[in-house]
């Protein structure tokens, strides 16, 4: 061991004193050009900081780019005529493929039903000698006016805003569901009385 | 004479400058040259120059981790075969399908390619459980056994992103159904537990149009955004992934002290 601890430290304190601002706090040392193992590790400290942050901006960004900010998906309202061309007792294909809705004409109103299996989201097909929709994918069924009773679906058929429009047209407005399950059914604009 | 010009020439062959800059050592005549073979060959590097003797023994690992990358060479040489030919939208996608079957040479790539994914999804599985019955979860290779749980993530990530690619009826429900599951994550997905959590007011952060589900398909239905967007993940990006980790997994099996033995 030729130098000794304090020897050291001495020899450092006189390479940071020849700077003009090589201020040296005492039990600090400092390098060559005034940098202190604390102003070290503070810079070391914000430059991971910054590091982080900007991952982190990244990630957010990247998960953003993937929700698209335009769907080109059928449109969500649509004219579905006169409740005079639904016949009483009828479950109406004519808008399925296009639109995804049933419009059923039950025994006091008549319904728009979401053509989404409450399981895990097949079309069911009306099978109307049996009076039931049934989906193939996992077997549920539900009755003309989309009560589940069979199969793995948890809840009802969603039903979608239906109403008349100034010419007496029934309009149906799929951003607006109706669940049974919460007593939604019951709402006047969840169908159109006749 | 005939003789003496052979062996004339291949002392000129591996005595040649090309030959002496791809092998560096010379040909090994003892266990020193076959280590330094090894040692210096990038392909022959991956594996340990010696091993414990049970190590090779078929009744021990099966094969299974083997096998399972072995299928997953083949499954990248096919896929990229029929990369060639498929294409990724709704006017072609099953056309294309069709057409590698019926009129496009070598077809039975696409075969190749189904049935090598079906079973390197079984090989995995195998894999795992041998893993599991040999005891080899245990200290030190518990973080590798978590590195093979990503791996069998990504296995059947790749498994069920190749699924819609046919878009038959098959691959559009089974993926419908399979992306519903998405809708149920907690919090993140429009129907999982906590969304409720997720609101400020009367309105939801997560919805129809900002959940898992949403993100994964690019849209609210499986339809040409989801398919792209399958394709992609299934070609390019869940591949990638899952090479870095089989790098790092190999890499452990080797740091671990090389396959487990018989305690
Ligand atoms: C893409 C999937 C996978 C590939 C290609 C793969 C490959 C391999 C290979 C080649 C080995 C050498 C020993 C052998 O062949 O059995 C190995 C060992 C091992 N694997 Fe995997 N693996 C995969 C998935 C998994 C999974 C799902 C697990 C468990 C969750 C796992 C856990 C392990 C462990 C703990 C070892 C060390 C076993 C020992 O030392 O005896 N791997 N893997
Ligand atoms: S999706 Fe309809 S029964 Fe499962």
């Amino acid at each position: 061991m030729a130098d000794s601890k304090q020897d050291q430290a001495d020899k450092l304190k006189a390479a940071g004193a020849g700077k003009a601002h090589g201020h040296v706090a005492k039990g600090h040392v400092a390098s060559g050009d005034g940098q202190t193992r604390r102003s070290f590790i503070s810079w070391v400290v914000v430059g991971w900081a910054a590091f982080a942050a900007c991952m982190g901006g990244l990630a957010t960004i990247t998960m953003r780019f993937f929700a698209p900010n335009v769907l080109y998906e059928p449109q969500q309202t649509f004219r579905a005529g006169a409740v005079s061309e639904y016949a009483p007792g009828e479950v109406s294909t004519r808008w399925k493929s296009k639109f995804g809705i049933w419009i059923v004409r039950l025994d006091d109103r008549v319904v728009a039903l979401s053509t989404i299996c409450t399981h895990l989201g097949c079309t069911p097909n009306w099978l109307a000698s049996e009076q039931k929709f049934k989906c193939p994918c996992h077997g549920s069924a539900f009755r003309m006016n989309g009560i589940n009773f069979e199969g793995p679906a948890p809840r009802p058929l969603e039903r979608h805003k239906i109403y008349l429009d100034d010419e007496g047209i029934m309009v149906v407005d799929k951003t607006v569901s109706f669940r049974q399950e919460r007593g939604q059914w019951d709402e006047p604009e969840s169908f159109v009385a006749v | 004479m005939a003789e003496e010009e052979k062996k004339d020439f291949w002392a000129r062959f591996f005595g040649s400058y090309i030959w002496k800059s791809i092998f560096r050592v010379g040909i090994p005549r003892d266990r020193r040259g076959r280590l330094m073979q090894v040692l210096s060959n990038f392909f022959l590097h991956l594996h340990p120059v010696s091993l414990p003797k049970h190590a090779v023994k078929l009744k021990y690992t099966w094969c299974m981790g083997g096998l399972s990358f072995f299928l997953f060479i083949v499954l990248t040489f096919t896929g990229v075969l029929l990369m060639f030919y498929y294409r990724p939208t709704i006017e072609y996608a099953y056309n294309d399908v069709i057409d590698l079957r019926e009129t496009t040479p070598m077809g039975i790539m696409r075969e190749i390619h189904r049935w090598a994914a079906h079973l390197m999804v079984i090989a995995v599985w195998f894999h795992m459980f041998r893993v599991f019955m040999t005891g080899s979860y245990k200290a030190p290779r518990e973080f590798n056994w978590c590195i093979g749980v990503v791996l069998l993530t990504f296995t059947l990530l790749l498994s069920f992103t190749g699924y819609l690619l046919p878009w038959d009826q098959l691959a559009i429900w089974a993926i419908t159904v399979g992306s519903n599951m998405a809708a149920a994550t907690p919090f993140v997905g429009q129907e999982g537990p906590g969304v409720a959590l997720l609101s400020i007011g009367n309105v939801n952060l997560i919805g129809r149009t900002s959940d898992a589900r949403f993100l994964l398909l690019g849209d609210t239905s499986i339809g040409a955004g989801a398919l792209l967007r399958f394709y992609v993940f299934h070609c390019v990006f869940f591949p990638l992934i899952a090479v870095f980790f089989m790098v790092v997994h190999f890499w452990r099996v080797r740091k671990d002290g090389g396959i487990s033995g018989p305690v």
